[in-house]
């Protein structure tokens, strides 16, 4: 069976200990976990827990009835496909030497990025989108050298019934 | 109605029908136990905090009811954790109120501090710390409420000890409503149809029941669904009682030491009726080669026990005894009763298989422990409530005691915990003090937990303790000795105690049996004395628990004796 990504957003009780149930779940039971975000929801009672994980389809299912299982998991919902959208953020510090400066301009432009520092010596660029834009963009600027980088995790949100196309 | 916290907790024990307690004091909770003293609930004083929770689990198992212990803070709680573990594994509904240092001092390392919300999150159902009074009678009210419904399972309530003192306005609960935890008691109705028609077509059917039967009480369903369309009946270790031991449908159990007709009957039949069971590695061997001809119906009130280990062709999710109803139901109405004719050659085929190989044993000059088991069986006609420790007294516990009814056998399945007996012995006597209980020992297992002993002797509670002495550890000796060319590394006891005068030491009876024909009146003595009494049996060191499967192989691959 084959492994893929999946992308595991679910509605959790926001209170202390929540978080070390479901990260204790994955490290407990050898699930895997590639990227994970956490922040509070509109109802400060509720927080949104997003999880991207590697798992075969078997594996899926018993990752998401194991995250139900626990007694803080209000709701959860596989992300994976087009019915949901999907993004990362990243803060990228290049170095900005006068001869690729241009270049690094041109990239922020095309990726709909900003650059939210500047120095005579570098750049701190800030970019969202999905997973294969971020590498993208991270790939392009390699050249010039990246100095750093901090990256989130995949945040994701079902798509609304649409009125009106 | 102002109330401190202490006060809640016993307003809410009461409310919730608890009437027996067991624990043992410290510092984080001298005023819970305070207001204990003057609350009228019963309070067992054990000798050591994993004693308490075997003990609250041994009368859960016996009783049904969720089984409650009071221990202190750090060490206290920490003792606690195998317990809490023995009974998670087995899914059995326990609430261990746990002492905190005040709410002030958490996070400080304050004398007798430990984090036993985060140490034993994995292995409980949940876990909460109070950290206000207004919060602990909702939190009291979940936890009975979590333990005990669904899948139960252990629930820890951590109590600072300001938030024990503390006042505040206490009115009594609403029911509990936790929008997030909501099991799945019915089934679905598609599900039974499909798992009906399964049955309708099968030739050679066979039901496999585990835990989940006698934690739903669905033992009476079930015997009528086997019964009715005469499908022959095997159950995991956890199921033992589910269906009667001596019905002509009965297999024995399956697995590692399951009967040669149990592992034979699972392996050829075309559809396979698991209820209440996970598949558990000691059952299944190498889950490729596990029924691999049957077509399986899997019930069970928790999603993640299904399609865990084995694929399964209908899964249905619900409380066991409303799914077996429901089967039980579809099958009157569409009259499938006449069914039971076409299982008649299978039925024929499985006698050939118990003629072929019988749990047996050669009772020659010394003891042999089946032959004790075995006597116990005769002597108390089947009735007593039976304990284990964990090895080979565990298996031939399983074996030779056939056991009539459910919540007659308590022994620690999942986890395996050494030392669970003799306290969970306590637990069932206290919750039936008429009955027999008897825990079947080794001597290894014994030692673990021997000091509750002296509860037992304090509350004269008169469990009797069979301890089949073969000094060793008999079960890791059984596979040094078939798998590890008998190098015997650690596992021979060359010394242990005097049980006689150990038994004496703290106030009990102690006897001993040294040749086989002392075997019958040891146990007759032992069993009409009155208090706890053990009875020691020298039995033959060598002695194996066969069939065997070795791990990971498929069980057909039985060593036979």
């Amino acid at each position: 069976m084959k492994t893929e990504k999946h992308t595991l957003t679910m509605l959790v009780d926001n209170e202390p200990g929540v978080l070390s149930r479901v990260v204790g779940l994955f490290s407990g039971r050898g699930f895997n976990i590639d990227s994970l975000c956490v922040a509070e929801t509109m109802d400060p009672k509720v927080s949104r827990i997003t999880i991207v994980t590697q798992a075969n389809p078997l594996l899926l299912e018993q990752i998401e009835k194991q995250l139900r299982k626990l007694i803080n998991v209000i709701k959860l919902r596989e992300m994976s496909d087009d019915r949901a959208v999907r993004r990362e953020m990243a803060l990228i510090c290049v170095n900005a030497r006068p001869e690729s400066r241009e270049e690094i301009l041109r990239l922020v432009n095309l990726f709909r990025a900003k650059i939210i520092d500047v120095a005579s010596n570098y750049y701190i660029i800030e970019a969202s989108g999905d997973a294969d834009k971020m590498t993208a963009l991270i790939g392009l600027l390699k050249p010039m050298g990246i100095k750093k980088i901090a990256r989130t995790g995949s945040v994701a949100l079902y798509r609304e019934p649409k009125r009106g196309i | 109605m102002k109330l401190t916290g202490a006060q809640i907790l016993m307003e809410i024990l009461k409310e919730e029908g608890v009437d027996t307690i067991f624990g043992f004091p410290g510092g984080a909770v001298i005023d819970l136990y305070d207001e204990l003293m003057r609350s009228g609930l019963r309070h067992l004083l054990v000798r050591h905090e994993q004693g308490a929770v075997h003990a609250a689990d041994g009368y859960a198992r016996a009783s049904g009811k969720v089984g409650v212990c009071l221990v202190t803070s750090g060490p206290g709680a920490t003792n606690t954790v195998t317990g809490i573990a023995t009974a998670y594994a087995d899914s059995i509904p326990l609430v261990i109120i746990t002492g905190q240092v005040p709410t002030q001092l958490i996070g400080n390392d304050a004398f007798q501090e430990v984090d036993i919300v985060g140490i034993t999150r994995p292995c409980t159902k949940h876990n909460y710390l109070v950290s206000r009074v207004e919060d602990l009678a909702r939190v009291l009210k979940e936890a009975f409420y979590i333990a005990r419904s669904g899948r139960p399972g252990p629930v820890l309530v951590d109590i600072p000890k300001n938030v024990g003192a503390a006042t505040t306005d206490y009115k009594p609960i609403e029911p509990v409503n936790i929008k997030s935890y909501k099991p799945t008691y019915l089934p679905n109705i598609k599900q039974i149809h499909k798992a009906v028609e399964l049955i309708k077509g099968a030739k050679q059917p066979v039901i496999f029941a585990g835990g989940g039967v006698i934690l739903s009480k669905a033992s009476g369903e079930l015997t009528t669904l086997a019964r009715t369309l005469q499908i022959p009946v095997t159950t995991s270790l956890m199921g033992l009682g589910a269906f009667p031991g001596d019905d002509p449908l009965w297999l024995g159990m399956l697995g590692m030491h399951g009967t040669y007709r149990a592992n034979m009957t699972i392996s050829h039949s075309d559809l396979l009726i698991a209820v209440g069971v996970r598949f558990d590695d000691r059952v299944t061997g190498k889950t490729d080669c596990f029924a691999c001809n049957a077509k399986i119906v899997h019930i069970d009130i928790d999603p993640t026990s299904i399609r865990k280990n084995i694929a399964v062709a209908v899964p249905v999710v619900g409380d066991c005894k409303n799914s077996l109803m429901e089967i039980n139901r579809v099958v009157a109405e569409r009259q499938l009763e006449q069914l039971n004719a076409q299982h008649a050659e299978w039925l024929t085929q499985i006698e050939t298989w118990r003629k072929e190989h019988r749990l047996a044993y050669q009772q020659q000059d010394v003891i042999k422990p089946q032959y004790v088991v075995e006597k116990l069986y005769e002597l108390t006609r089947g009735e007593a409530i039976i304990t284990t420790e964990v090895g080979q007294n565990q298996m031939w516990a399983a074996q030779f005691y056939h056991f009539k009814r459910p919540q007659q056998w308590i022994t620690s399945g999942g986890l395996g915990t050494m030392g669970f007996g003799l306290p969970a012995a306590i637990g069932a006597q206290v919750a039936f003090p008429e009955a027999t209980v008897v825990d079947i020992a080794g001597d290894g297992s014994i030692q673990m937990n021997i000091q509750e002993m002296a509860t037992a002797v304090q509350y004269g509670l008169p469990v009797k303790i069979v301890i089949l002495n073969n000094r060793c550890l008999g079960m890791v000796r059984q596979w040094q000795q078939l798998f590890y060319d008998k190098r015997y590394s650690h596992t021979l006891m060359e010394h242990a105690p005097d049980f006689v005068k150990l038994a004496e030491a703290f106030g009990a009876s102690g006897l001993r049996a040294v040749h086989p024909d002392e075997v019958e009146t040891v146990l007759a003595k032992g069993l009409a004395t009155a208090g706890p009494v053990i009875m020691e049996f020298l039995v033959d060191n060598e002695e194996c628990v066969y069939p065997m499967v070795p791990a990971g192989k498929p069980i057909t691959d039985m060593l036979l004796v």
